[in-house]
């Protein structure tokens, strides 16, 4: 454990990626295969099941420090994050060589997947020894796996790049072996090492590759407009269709199995041969795109009757073919890839159908499709190099996103709320409204956009231009105008103003606005599709 | 009820009985000041006292000429029919406690003080009295220091680690108090040469005319241009970080020394490469220990976290209450 809590500082502490890189494939290559199996599966993303809420820890926290329960909470209001309160609150005995050696793999086993089995207050003794055994840093890490919560600032890229090298294997076998569901044991960890073997998981699907946003004209730095393929950037849910072994397969992006949530791609997809791989889209689609407000319905549902599957139709768009046959041709150039799955997508019925290609002689040809993004309801366009493998990761200058400019508003600063985790000390956290006669109602909460000189003055601003205070949130005077950048906008019965925004964000504090020429709500009503 | 021995008011602490100011903000006739740092020693006052050891380091911020008298620690002052003694507070050279006594009732205004050992100044010293003012900038059970010289070793490591890569080690810390406290703790033979800022480098001067025993530096603004700092440490305070004044050095890894340090989220935010957790404040067991010391009945606050700590001692039995002042306003102090 305090092995897997030292990796986890130096990962934290260091700003380089290679440093990280380093600290990890040094770690991996010293580590006992069980503890490397969890370091694996922590360090890419995955969590343990939340045992314990942060109610109780708070109140075990508070009995076993002697400390009052409200003092418990407002310092855990100051730090931000429960783990660390704890961590930081109780006393680390003076003396190192007590601290328990246990490695993280019987740490999990022995004292948090343990704590299923027990009951309530002998969670509390076994929990409270665990505090007192670790040190700080021990500590903290523990309390993050406890809450399902530890997140390490790697990319799945990093842990990848540093597994391979660890294990001598190429990083995309690395990267596909780490995809779907695994059992992090030492044999996981073991098969990591072994050289690729002739059957690997049918369920397994590739990584993603992911596209860079492209700022400014792609005239002035992409070359000629023939050496791209162009597609439309949907705004749905970007999923991978594995067909292997007769049997279907439907991932999400998050390495989720959705097949449920879209019975009739999976049904659809036995048109297609089998050891198929198809990368593409799901949209809510109704002769065209619906707006991702209707695909959402359809989110997180684990059944979708047949009443929601006539409300809100879906299809998938393909727009990339991983493999064919059973052979991987990742490697092979986006251009070639494109003409195979045409010619596989042919005579393949709805709900499956092939994305569309942009036809652009120039780059001007592109840009005024891209300006009618908006009326289609797709986010903007796709570039991907026709002589482009399928790669891993979000490299640059392969494939770009180049979005159209967000919407934007003119908000009223109304309440501020101190941040969590690395803003604990500050008000970072806001929510605007916009003038509807003579009341203001609130329209969107917005956490980034500001930089850390502005965030400093305007927390120093809402602490001398507080009007009342609501626990941790503070009412200001209306007064401070700030650009509100957003995605989208969609009628909304939840919330006061009757819209919802979509990723709303800070663009600018508009310190040249006062409160009378922010946007009215009549206004913003306007942009409703 | 009388009125209280020492209470604010819009110039700073004022006791009554014997008309003087501890730590005013505007300027008064009499001025008991207990240490050099600009939210507590300003100038324009007609008279000053002072410990003795900060005279010097006081001459810095309130002017050559300032009409400044020092006294030794525990020696006692009359302020007409009130008596005054300053006693030594931990947090840097010449801080003091401002003992208050008169008519058989003792305050003791503490300004800023630590319990943690610091060999540049004399320890704090526990002065029964009936009313205690502490200062509560950290006054949260989640501040607790780590021993200074774990705190120490680490510094020292990443600057070795930083030194073997041919970067600069830019320490970044609060110039009064405690980047002399950091160079006292560092072991010999260092990884490379030590160089301050010219703010720092002054107040250094100041120590070691004053008896502290502090290892040998250079300034950055007498080096020449080319100067290679490849394995040098450089003490600096924060407001040198975003400036063109950084540029001489080639990839420096950046640090920062402070209390707020302890918090992840704060190491995030600054944007330094590493966070070191140490502080010339009290801690958060050093304040319940040093009440405890004191026996003082009540306890009045200022600077920081004043809320909870008044709940948590009200709830324990003391009168506890925040006091109105302008301390800790200076950033960076922690
Ligand atoms: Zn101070
Ligand atoms: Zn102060």
């Amino acid at each position: 454990m305090q092995a897997f809590a030292r990796l986890y500082r130096q990962l934290d502490e260091q700003r380089g990626t290679n440093a990280k890189v380093d600290a990890m494939a040094d770690f991996f290559a010293r580590v006992e295969p069980d503890d490397g199996a969890w370091a694996v599966y922590f360090l890419s993303g995955r969590r343990l099941k939340r045992l314990i809420g942060p109610v109780r820890l708070r109140e075990w926290l508070a009995r076993c420090s002697g400390l009052p329960e409200w003092l418990v909470e407002e310092t855990h209001q100051h730090v931000g994050d429960l783990a660390e309160t704890i961590a930081l609150m109780l006393e680390t005995t003076a003396d190192r060589d007590r601290h328990d050696p246990r490695p993280l793999a019987r740490w999990v086993e022995e004292e948090i997947l343990a704590l299923r089995e027990i009951d309530e207050h002998q969670q509390y003794q076994r929990v409270t020894a665990a505090w007192q055994a670790l040190d700080e840093s021990g500590r903290f890490v523990y309390n993050k796996l406890l809450t399902g919560a530890l997140r390490v600032g790697v990319s799945q890229t990093l842990v990848q790049r540093a597994l391979a090298r660890a294990t001598g294997q190429p990083q995309p076998v690395i990267a596909h072996r780490l995809m779907g569901q695994w059992q992090p044991s030492g044999d996981f960890f073991k098969s990591l090492f072994e050289a690729r073997s002739a059957d690997e998981d049918a369920s397994r699907p590739y990584p993603f590759f992911l596209a860079h946003p492209l700022e400014g004209d792609p005239a002035d730095t992409l070359g000629p407009v023939h050496d791209w393929q162009l597609e439309w950037k949907w705004d749905g849910i970007r999923a991978q269709l594995i067909r292997r072994q007769g049997q279907t397969w439907l991932w999400s992006r998050g390495e989720a199995l959705i097949a449920e949530t879209f019975p009739e791609i999976v049904e659809a997809a036995s048109q297609l041969p089998d050891d198929t791989v198809v990368d593409g889209e799901i949209l809510a689609w109704d002769e065209a795109v619906l707006p991702f407000a209707e695909l959402q319905r359809r989110l997180g549902r684990k059944r979708v009757g047949p009443k929601l599957r006539r409300e809100v139709p879906v299809r998938l768009l393909a727009y990339d073919l991983l493999e064919q046959g059973g052979e991987d041709i990742r490697e092979r150039p986006l251009g070639a890839r494109r003409q195979t799955l045409e010619a596989l997508m042919a005579d393949v019925q709805a709900p499956l159908m092939c994305s569309p290609l942009i036809h652009a002689r120039q780059w001007s040809e592109l840009a005024d499709r891209r300006a009618e993004a908006r009326e289609r309801r797709v986010e903007g366009v796709m570039l991907k190099r026709r002589d482009s493998a399928y790669g891993t990761g979000r490299p640059r200058g392969i494939w770009w996103k180049w979005k159209v400019a967000p919407l934007t508003l003119d908000a009223i600063l109304l309440y501020a709320q101190p941040g969590h985790g690395r803003r604990a000390n500050l008000y970072t956290d806001y929510s605007f409204a916009v003038p509807d006669g003579d009341t203001l109602v609130p329209i969107a909460k917005a956490y980034s956009g500001l930089d850390d000189a502005e965030i400093r003055r305007l927390d120093h601003w809402i602490r001398r231009h507080t009007r009342e205070r609501f626990g941790p949130v503070r009412s200001v005077e209306p007064v401070q105008v700030f650009e509100l950048a957003f995605e989208g906008i969609a009628p909304s019965s939840r919330h006061k103003s009757g819209v919802a925004l979509r990723f709303p964000r800070i663009k600018r504090w508009r310190e040249d606005l006062g409160p009378d020429d922010a946007d009215t709500l009549e206004q913003i009503r306007a942009l409703l599709p | 009820m009388s009125q209280p021995l020492i209470q604010p008011t819009d110039r700073g602490l004022y006791c009554a009985a014997g008309d003087f100011f501890i730590d005013p903000w505007r300027p008064v006739p009499q001025a008991v000041v207990t240490h050099a740092h600009a939210d507590h020693a300003r100038p324009g006052s007609d008279q000053y006292y002072a410990a003795s050891p900060g005279l010097s380091l006081l001459r810095r911020r309130l002017g050559q000429n300032a009409p400044l008298r020092g006294l030794d620690y525990g020696v006692v002052h009359s302020f007409g029919p009130v008596r005054v003694s300053l006693h030594p507070a931990g947090h840097i050279l010449g801080s003091a406690q401002v003992r208050v006594e008169h008519d058989g009732e003792v305050w003791v205004a503490s300004g800023d003080y630590k319990r943690d050992p610091d060999p540049t100044c004399a320890p704090f010293e526990p002065i029964a009295c009936d009313t205690f003012i502490t200062e509560a900038t950290f006054a949260l059970p989640v501040y607790r220091w780590p021993p200074v010289a774990a705190v120490a070793a680490e510094i020292q490591q990443w600057w070795h680690d930083n030194a073997r890569q041919g970067r600069t080690t830019v320490l970044f810390s609060y110039a009064l108090g405690k980047a002399q406290r950091l160079l006292a703790a560092l072991e010999q033979p260092t990884p490379g040469p030590i160089y301050l800022h010219g703010s720092v480098a002054p107040l250094t001067d100041d120590y070691r005319a004053a008896g502290i025993p502090l290892p040998t530096t250079r300034r950055v603004s007498e080096a020449p241009a080319d100067e290679d700092y490849a394995k040098a440490l450089v003490i600096a305070p924060p407001s040198a970080g975003g400036s063109t004044w950084m540029r001489r050095f080639r990839r420096p890894a950046t640090g920062f020394a402070s209390g707020w340090m302890r918090i992840r989220g704060n190491r995030r935010r600054r944007g330094y490469d590493r966070g070191f957790v140490i502080s010339d404040h009290v801690d958060w067991p050093g304040l319940l220990r040093t009440l405890a010391e004191t026996g003082a009945r009540r306890v009045l606050t200022t600077h920081g976290r004043a809320d909870e700590l008044v709940r948590y001692l009200g709830e324990r039995g003391l009168e506890a209450r925040p006091l109105a002042t302008l301390y800790g306003d200076v950033e960076d102090d922690g």
